[in-house]
C-alpha cells in the first residue's frame, strides 16, 4: 500500500505542474499582470496603512484640536495641506479621516452585499410568488435616485455613524440581489444542483454550498466597486451637514467646512476632496481589474 | 406593440404602489413623536394638534394611507410646514428648473460622451483612447459637488467667465410661461436673456453631465468595437462605402441602441445628481428646495419631491423601453413569450 502510494507520488512528481490552479488563484496572476489591479491594489494598500497605522503613530482627539493662532495659513512645510478655520492641520485630519471612510466603505458593503445576497440567493432559487415579491421589492428601491433615497433616510433618522451606514447600505441592496438573482437563475438547472437535490440536500445547504461558491465572481466585483461608491455616498451626506458631523474629520464634512472661504482658502476645499477621489479611484482601478481577471471573456 | 406596452404598463403598478409606500412611512419612521421633531421642542400644543390633525396621524395607518393616496392622485401632495403654501405648486416652479439642468446636462453628456466613445473605438489604444480611459475613470470616482466647487472657483471666481450662481442676472425680469428658462426668453424675444440664461446653465449644466458622460463614452466604445467586428460592417466597406457612412450609418445606428437603454438608467443618477449641484450653484430647482426643507425638517416638501423623482424615473424607464422595444423587434417578440 505505501510502495503504491510513494510509486504514484512519484508519478505525480514527473507530471509538469499544471498552470491552472484554481479559479481565484488564476484571476489573481490576472489581476496582478493588469495595471488597473496593480494600481488599485497599490492605492488601498496604501489607504488601509494610513487608516491603521494613524492613530498609532499620532494619537488625534478631534474634540480638542483647535489653535485659532494658526487659522487658515496656506500650504507650507509645517502644514503641507494648510489649516483649516480653527488652525487644524489638514493633512492631520484627512489622515485621520481614513479610517472613517474605509469604515464605511466595507461595513456598508458587508452589510448590503450580505443582505442582497440572500435576497437574491431566495428570490433566485424559490422563484414564483417569493421571487416576485423580492424583486419587486428591489425595483421600488431601485426607483428612487439613489443618493436621494439616503438622504431621505438620513434626514428622517438623523445624522451620525450608524445612520449614514444604514441610508448608504440600503441603497446598495438591489444591486446584489439582481446580481445573485441571475447567477442562480443560470446555475439552478445544473447538473450537480439536480444530483444534490436529488440526494436530499435540503434547499438551503444547495443554496449557500452549492449556488453560492459558483456565483462568486460577480458579488466580489460588485463588492469591490461598492466600497468606492460607498465612500462617495457618506461623505457627498457629510457634505450636506446629515452624515458624519464635525468636529470628526470626515473628508465630505471637510469640505463643507472649508466651503465659506472658498475664494480666500481654496485648499481647505482641494485636499479632502482630493483624498476622496484617489481612494474611490483605487477601489474602481481595483473592481475594474478584478472584473477583468475574474471572467476574462468580458474584457473589450 | 400595444400588447407590450400594456403588459409593462400594468407591471408599473405594484412598484409604484411600493414608492407611495416608502414615501408614506418616510415620516413615520421619524423617531419619536414626527410632530414634535417637525415643530421643534418649542412648538405651541395646539400647532403640534393642528399638524397632527392635518397629516392625519391620529387616525389608524391603514387610513392615513388611503387618504393620502388619495390625495396625491389628485395632485395635492400637502402643506408645508414652515411657509404653509401648497406643495405641489411650489414644486411646479422647481420642477421646470431641474429639468432644465438635468437635460442641459445629459444632452452635454450625451453628446460629448458618445463622441468621445466612438472616437475611442476608432482610434483604439491612441493617445485620445487613453486620455478618454482616465478622464473617465477620475469622472466616476469624483465627488460631484467637489467638483463643482472647483469649477467655480477656478471659472467664477478666479476667472470670472461664468456666473457662480442661479439662473439668470436678478435685474432680469421674466415672463414664466414654460418655466424652462431658455424657452421662455425665446418666448419674449430677447436675445439677450435668453445668451444670459444659457451663460448661468452651462457651468452646473457641463458638471451635472460628468454623471453620466464617463458611463457613455466606456459604453459607446465597448458597443461600438462589438458593432465594428460585424460582418454587415465589413460588406459595407468591402462594397467602396466611404468610412464615415459607414461609421455612420452602419456602426453608430446598431452601436447606440444598449445607449439608449443607459440613458434612462443614468436618470437617476442625474436627479440625484442635479439635488447636490443645485446646492452648490444656488439653482432654484427640487434639490436646493429638498436640501433647505431637510434643514428646517419641513417632511412635506421631502416626501414630495421623493415620490415625484422616483415616478419621473420609473417613467422615464418605461418610455426607454418602449423606444427600445420599438427600435430593435427582437425585445418585443422575446418579451411575449
Amino acid at each position: 500500500m505505501t510502495t503504491n502510494a510513494a510509486a504514484a507520488a512519484d508519478l505525480f512528481a514527473q507530471v509538469p505542474e499544471r498552470q491552472s490552479r484554481g479559479l481565484f488563484r488564476d484571476a489573481w496572476r490576472r489581476l496582478m499582470r493588469s495595471w488597473n489591479g496593480r494600481v488599485g491594489l497599490a492605492v488601498i494598500l496604501l489607504t488601509l496603512v494610513v487608516g491603521l497605522a494613524a492613530p498609532i503613530v499620532d494619537p488625534y482627539d478631534p474634540t480638542i484640536d483647535s489653535n485659532l493662532a494658526i487659522a487658515r495659513q496656506p500650504p507650507s512645510w509645517e502644514h503641507p495641506f494648510g489649516t483649516d478655520r480653527l488652525g487644524r492641520d489638514v493633512m492631520q485630519r484627512i489622515i485621520h479621516g481614513t479610517r472613517i471612510s474605509l469604515l464605511i466603505g466595507f461595513v456598508v458593503v458587508f452589510v448590503s452585499g450580505s443582505i442582497g445576497t440572500v435576497l437574491g440567493l431566495i428570490s433566485g432559487y424559490s422563484g414564483g410568488f417569493v421571487d416576485w415579491l423580492i424583486m419587486r421589492m428591489m425595483d421600488v428601491l431601485l426607483a428612487f435616485p439613489a443618493i436621494l433615497l439616503a438622504i431621505a433616510i438620513v434626514a428622517v433618522r438623523g445624522p451620525g455613524l450608524t445612520n449614514t451606514i444604514i441610508a448608504v447600505a440600503v441603497v446598495g441592496i438591489p444591486g446584489y440581489a439582481r446580481v445573485v438573482r441571475s447567477m442562480v437563475l443560470s446555475l439552478r438547472e445544473r447538473d450537480y444542483v439536480d444530483a444534490a437535490r436529488m440526494i436530499g440536500v435540503s434547499d438551503a445547504a444547495i443554496m449557500f454550498r452549492h449556488i453560492l461558491p459558483n456565483s462568486l465572481s460577480p458579488i466580489i466585483v460588485q463588492m469591490s466597486l461598492g466600497v468606492g461608491g460607498a465612500i462617495i455616498f457618506a461623505a457627498a451626506l457629510g457634505f450636506l451637514g446629515l452624515g458624519i458631523r464635525p468636529p470628526q474629520p470626515e473628508w465630505g464634512a471637510m469640505i463643507a467646512d472649508g466651503l465659506p472661504f472658498l475664494r480666500q482658502a481654496p485648499n481647505l476645499v482641494f485636499f479632502p476632496g482630493m483624498a476622496i477621489m484617489i481612494t474611490v479611484l483605487g477601489f474602481n482601478l481595483f473592481g475594474d481589474g478584478l472584473r477583468d481577471a475574474l471572467d476574462p471573456q468580458l474584457r473589450d | 406593440m400595444t400588447q407590450y406596452i400594456l403588459r409593462r404598463l400594468i407591471s408599473l403598478i405594484p412598484v409604484l404602489i411600493g414608492v407611495s409606500i416608502v414615501v408614506f412611512a418616510l415620516i413615520r419612521m421619524i423617531p419619536g413623536d414626527p410632530v414634535t421633531v417637525m415643530l421643534g421642542d418649542r412648538a405651541r400644543l395646539e400647532d403640534i394638534e393642528r399638524v397632527r390633525e392635518e397629516l392625519g396621524f391620529n387616525r389608524p395607518i391603514h387610513e392615513q394611507y388611503i387618504e393620502w393616496m388619495g390625495r396625491v392622485v389628485r395632485g395635492d401632495l400637502g402643506i408645508s410646514i414652515i411657509n404653509r403654501t401648497s406643495v405641489a405648486r411650489e414644486l411646479r416652479a422647481r420642477l421646470a428648473a431641474t429639468l432644465e439642468l438635468v437635460l442641459f446636462g445629459l444632452l452635454i453628456g450625451v453628446v460629448v460622451g458618445v463622441g468621445i466613445g466612438i472616437v475611442s473605438a476608432l482610434r483604439r489604444n491612441s493617445w485620445i483612447d487613453l486620455t478618454a480611459t482616465v478622464g473617465a475613470l477620475l469622472g466616476v470616482s469624483m465627488p460631484i459637488y467637489w467638483l463643482a466647487l472647483i469649477a467655480i472657483y477656478a471659472l467664477a471666481v478666479n476667472r470670472q467667465i461664468f456666473p457662480p450662481s442661479s439662473r439668470i442676472d436678478a435685474t432680469f425680469m421674466v415672463e414664466r410661461t414654460t418655466g424652462f428658462m431658455l424657452i421662455d426668453t425665446l418666448l419674449m424675444g430677447n436675445f439677450a436673456y435668453f445668451r444670459n440664461a444659457l451663460w448661468h446653465l452651462i457651468l452646473p449644466a457641463t458638471v451635472l453631465s460628468t454623471t453620466v458622460m464617463p458611463i457613455l463614452a466606456r459604453l459607446t466604445r465597448a458597443s461600438m468595437l462589438e458593432v465594428l467586428r460585424q460582418d454587415y460592417v465589413r460588406t459595407a466597406e468591402a462594397k467602396g462605402l466611404r468610412p464615415r457612412v459607414v461609421v455612420i450609418r452602419h456602426a453608430l445606428k446598431n452601436a447606440l441602441l444598449p445607449i439608449v437603454t443607459v440613458i434612462g438608467l443614468q436618470l437617476g443618477g442625474l436627479l440625484g445628481g442635479a439635488l447636490l449641484t443645485e446646492t452648490i450653484f444656488s439653482w432654484p430647482g427640487m434639490g436646493l428646495w429638498t436640501y433647505r426643507a431637510i434643514l428646517s425638517r419641513d417632511y412635506p416638501i421631502v416626501q414630495a419631491v421623493v415620490l415625484v423623482s422616483a415616478t419621473i424615473y420609473v417613467l422615464v424607464n418605461l418610455l426607454v423601453d418602449i423606444s427600445y422595444a420599438y427600435l430593435d423587434p427582437r425585445i418585443r417578440v422575446q418579451g411575449s413569450r
